[in-house]
């Protein structure tokens, strides 16, 4: 392993033994997206011989790409772990979705909301989520031990210094930690990673022949018949992989042939745009990030 | 390989697509105040390492344009000033991260502010970092704040520094001006005891001596800041100091397995070496090193592992492992440098929690002995910290720790500090030394006394009494008070009738001497509570002013607080929680306060409370300030 890949292994793993042994009630956000494998992995080294001492939560839109759920559930097979499907039950009831509703709602309902709900239904504390501080500018500042209020709020302008390794855990009762563990990875050393430690990722990262219609510039995968056609749009079998994965009508797929890691590496070596690109929840503004993170968002 | 249907792909471009790291990641920050053109270097430094992609190139060109300082030219500093506020007025007001590889080794870059009311984010960027940049403005030289920046640098162990002195372009590339800055800088920071101060000069927003090096300076032979970064050597040797592990968490997943998961801190540790906890001297021997990719036969920084011990010892998160022969320094009491980094000043005596490892301890800063001027480095008199203000401390923990001096391990001899009640990170914290036990004030006073029982629950007794009518909620406050005290790791205790009336006093009634009596026992007992160093919660109608002034009197400066708990007698009334006001009212209990028995308001309480439209929590909160003011926990 190359010293840098070694030195954010041991960071990450480090990371979770302080939140396994600091607070009462821990879980991990499986997003099941390739910085969840990564994260998943991590935590079964860190805690080997034993398991992980806390369950999964997947918080589900019921939008996800079916070979994501299916993935998820084969993984947390393998590995015998516990996994707790939150779905916000009000959002469902109101038929909120990502085409009609549009994804700001969609997103501030069924993933924003939804979260909150489900980390107060169970009194979590600690929340593990797999986001890198490389992603997006406003999480460039954000703490690897990230305070929240009792109301799930984030207060950018008032973060706890975070000194050497010394994270302060301490919490009223109500309030929660987020927890970062893969803060200081870059999308490449994910890959170089994943390909090193042989981590098994959802197959819609590789090439393969998919049904997609073009919309508004991005290709979109007709993963169901919930995707209605408009008019003039075509459903299209082209070989395309994704570089994020999220609800399938707001993730855009790239054109590529890339079918393995290599590939996968090759490609991202040479790529000209960043990851984010593909998503559509992120582009009206930079600040947006900024402001979902605020009101809780992951 | 074969490129899909992206828009034209770009040719590779030298150095960015290759495999990274032949040397370790390097962790560094970058210092300076934004006119000296921090943001814009590291956005330049990006750019030159080719990690600025086109949808954010075009973000960026888009964003000079609405908040561009440069008329619509490129502003490289946007890239980095991430938050809404921030860019918004043009400066850096906390840390960020940034990350680049280049072909020969992988970069996280501590963006820090410059400005002197930012001292804390500067210190907490330097502390997880190796090297660090100084920038300076070849217009303005070696101004105070580089001095501070140089200072604070040094203080977090920081032994390689990069003087980049930008904005060359703007002085003519001159090499007079350089050398001057760079003899001035040297001159200043000569007893800081850096290993190499590296002078570069640079033009962020032009690349000069960036990315590559310039033609505008044939004069200047040495390497571009790049090129520099790829090659040095910064880190310490740290697999040759001695091996501490600090123990996170005790792994037990089944009835046969035992083992301690942690990281070396420092050093190495091998299958078969005599081991000791540091702070209890049990000493054992390793059996295993275990990871979940195999045992290891030894482990160094950077393998986060699992040892198992030969024997059965009693260890738990927070204690240090270190080889029986090299073992870290014990104590409950040393000397450090302590980074105020509240707005709420440091007071001396209070108990604040202290991480240090894995250990958490009450602690307090029984001496500040000076603290620095960050810009004079002179050592001026101190009775408190203010923020961003540094002093040198005594510090007593609550339990021996181990540690080690900070500029011998970074990890074992750094702290932080934490409010008892907000939990806010309000100190960081660098062991210089340990005061040895024959010199230990602690032990000096060894006699038990009030100070010493007092100073051992990390608070200063004191007698809180609850004045007020009957139903004024006086025992409910004093419930609610006792609840979050405990919750503060105080030691309480609560008087009141029930546990009074019943025993101690039982033989006493309600007449005006009874009542005299009454108070003057229910005094002296707070005395003793308070001897022993207690918190002592006193709930009683209490109606007299002069038997309250008794209490007073038997008690310390300070250690009385009277809280009158002003309800009126309609409210009571209202309430008559035990049903006596009814009772009174019908004649059958005689000398009732407030009805047929006077009740004389305090006219010089410490507090005053209103319960009428107030839960009781708001109102602990309250009296938790008043005590916090007082210095009492």
């Amino acid at each position: 392993m190359t010293s840098h890949l070694k030195y954010l292994e041991a960071e990450a793993i480090g990371i979770m033994r302080e939140v396994a042994a600091e607070f009462r009630k821990p879980v991990m956000l499986y997003s099941i997206g390739k910085d969840s494998s990564v994260m998943l992995h991590l935590a079964m080294k860190a805690f080997y011989p034993g398991k992980p001492p806390f369950p999964l939560m997947h918080v589900d839109t019921t939008w996800k790409f079916r070979e994501m759920i299916e993935f998820r559930d084969e993984t947390v097979k393998r590995l015998g772990l516990d996994l707790i499907v939150h779905v916000n039950p009000d959002g469902a009831a109101k038929g909120i979705d990502p085409i009609r509703s549009g994804s700001a709602l969609h997103t501030q309902v069924m993933k924003t909301e939804g979260l909150k709900q489900a980390l107060d239904l169970y009194g979590f504390d600690a929340a593990f989520g797999g986001a890198r501080r490389d992603e997006e500018k406003s999480r460039a500042k954000e703490r690897v031990f990230s305070f929240r209020s009792a109301n799930h709020v984030w207060e950018p302008r008032n973060q706890r210094p975070e000194l050497w390794h010394l994270y302060n855990t301490r919490i009223r009762s109500g309030e929660s930690i987020r927890v970062f563990p893969l803060s200081n990875w870059t999308e490449i050393d994910v890959w170089q990673y994943i390909r090193q430690e042989n981590i098994p990722v959802v197959p819609l990262y590789f090439a393969a022949h998919r049904p997609v219609v073009e919309r508004g510039g991005t290709l979109i995968m007709v993963d169901d018949h919930r995707l209605d056609l408009q008019p003039g749009e075509t459903v299209q079998q082209k070989l395309v992989r994704f570089r994020t994965l999220g609800c399938y009508p707001l993730t855009g797929a790239i054109e590529s042939t890339s079918t393995t890691l290599d590939d996968i590496i090759d490609e991202m070596l040479q790529a000209r745009t960043s990851e984010r690109q593909g998503r559509l929840i992120d582009t009206d503004d930079a600040a947006s990030m900024e402001k979902k993170k605020r009101e809780g968002y992951f | 390989m074969a490129q899909a249907s992206r828009s034209a792909p770009m040719p590779a471009a030298p150095g960015a697509h290759a495999m990274p790291a032949q040397k370790g990641l390097l962790r560094f920050l970058t210092c300076g105040s934004v006119d000296d053109g921090k943001s814009t270097l590291i956005g330049r430094m990006l750019y030159d390492a080719k990690q600025i992609l086109d949808d954010q190139m075009s973000a960026l060109e888009r964003d000079s344009k609405t908040h561009g300082t440069l008329q619509g030219d490129i502003d490289f500093a946007l890239l980095v000033d991430g938050l809404e506020m921030e860019r918004e007025q043009g400066i850096t007001i906390d840390v960020a991260y940034r990350y680049f590889t280049t072909p020969r080794r992988s970069f996280i870059v501590a963006d820090t502010p410059g400005h002197e009311q930012y001292t804390r984010n500067m210190a907490t960027g330097a502390s997880n970092s190796e090297l660090a940049v100084i920038l300076i403005d070849a217009r303005k030289g070696v101004l105070v704040q580089t001095k501070r920046h140089a200072f604070i640098c040094s203080l977090l162990g920081l032994r390689h520094i990069v003087l980049a002195v930008n904005k060359i372009d703007l002085v003519g590339y001159d090499q007079a001006v350089f050398d001057q800055i760079v003899a001035d800088f040297e001159a200043f920071a000569a007893p800081l005891g850096f290993q190499t101060v590296t002078p570069i000069p640079v033009s962020a927003r032009f690349g000069d001596n960036v990315g590559a090096r310039s033609t505008n300076m044939a004069w200047y032979a040495g390497p571009a800041l790049i090129e520099y970064l790829e090659d040095v050597d910064a880190a310490a040797a740290p697999d040759e100091a001695p091996f501490r592990f600090a123990v996170q968490r005790v792994s037990r997943p089944n009835l046969d397995f035992r083992g301690f998961a942690g990281t070396p801190a420092s050093g190495r540790v091998r299958v078969g070496d005599a081991i000791v906890s540091a702070v209890s001297g049990r000493t054992s021997t390793v059996a295993r090193i275990v990871t979940a990719d195999g045992d290891l036969d030894e482990a160094t920084r950077a393998d986060a592992v699992t040892l198992v011990l030969a024997d059965e010892l009693d260890i738990a998160r927070g204690d240090v492992l270190a080889h029986v022969q090299a073992r870290p320094e014990v104590s409950d009491q040393f000397a450090a440098h302590v980074l105020w980094m509240s707005t709420e000043h440091l007071l001396p005596q209070r108990s604040y929690m202290m991480r240090i490892g894995t250990r958490w301890t009450p602690a307090s800063v029984t001496a500040i002995k000076y603290k620095i001027d960050v810009n004079t480095l002179q050592h001026l008199a101190a009775r408190n910290l203010e923020l961003n203000e540094i002093g040198v401390c005594n510090i007593a923990t609550a339990v021996p720790v181990a540690f080690d001096a900070y500029a011998e391990n970074r990890d074992t001899g750094s702290f932080i500090l934490v409010d008892r009640l907000t939990n806010e990170t309000v100190a960081a914290g660098m062991v210089t030394f340990g005061l040895r036990r024959a010199t230990n004030i602690h032990v000096e006073q060894m006699m038990v006394d009030k100070a010493a029982r007092s100073a051992a629950k990390h608070q200063k007794p004191t007698v809180i009494w609850f004045t007020g009518l009957s139903g004024s909620g006086k025992s409910t406050i004093a419930k609610h008070l006792e609840k979050r005290l405990h919750d503060n790791a105080n030691h309480t205790y609560v008087l009141d009738g029930d546990n009074i009336r019943h025993g101690l006093n039982r033989d006493l009634g309600f007449t005006d001497t009874d009542r005299v009596e009454n108070i003057r026992r229910i005094g002296e007992v707070a005395k003793l509570f308070t001897d022993a160093g207690l918190i002592v919660l006193c709930s009683f109608i209490s109606p007299f002013r002069a038997e309250r002034r008794m209490v007073r009197e038997l008690l310390g400066e300070g250690e009385f607080v009277e809280i009158y708990v002003d309800t009126s007698i309609e409210e009571c009334r209202k309430r008559d929680p035990k049903g006596l006001y009814a009772k009174a009212d019908a004649g059958k209990i005689k000398n009732f306060t407030g009805i047929d028995s006077p009740y004389e308001a305090p006219e010089n309480a410490e507090l005053v409370l209103h319960t009428d439209n107030t839960p009781p929590e708001v109102l602990v909160d309250q009296i938790i300030e008043h005590l916090r003011e007082r210095g009492r926990i």
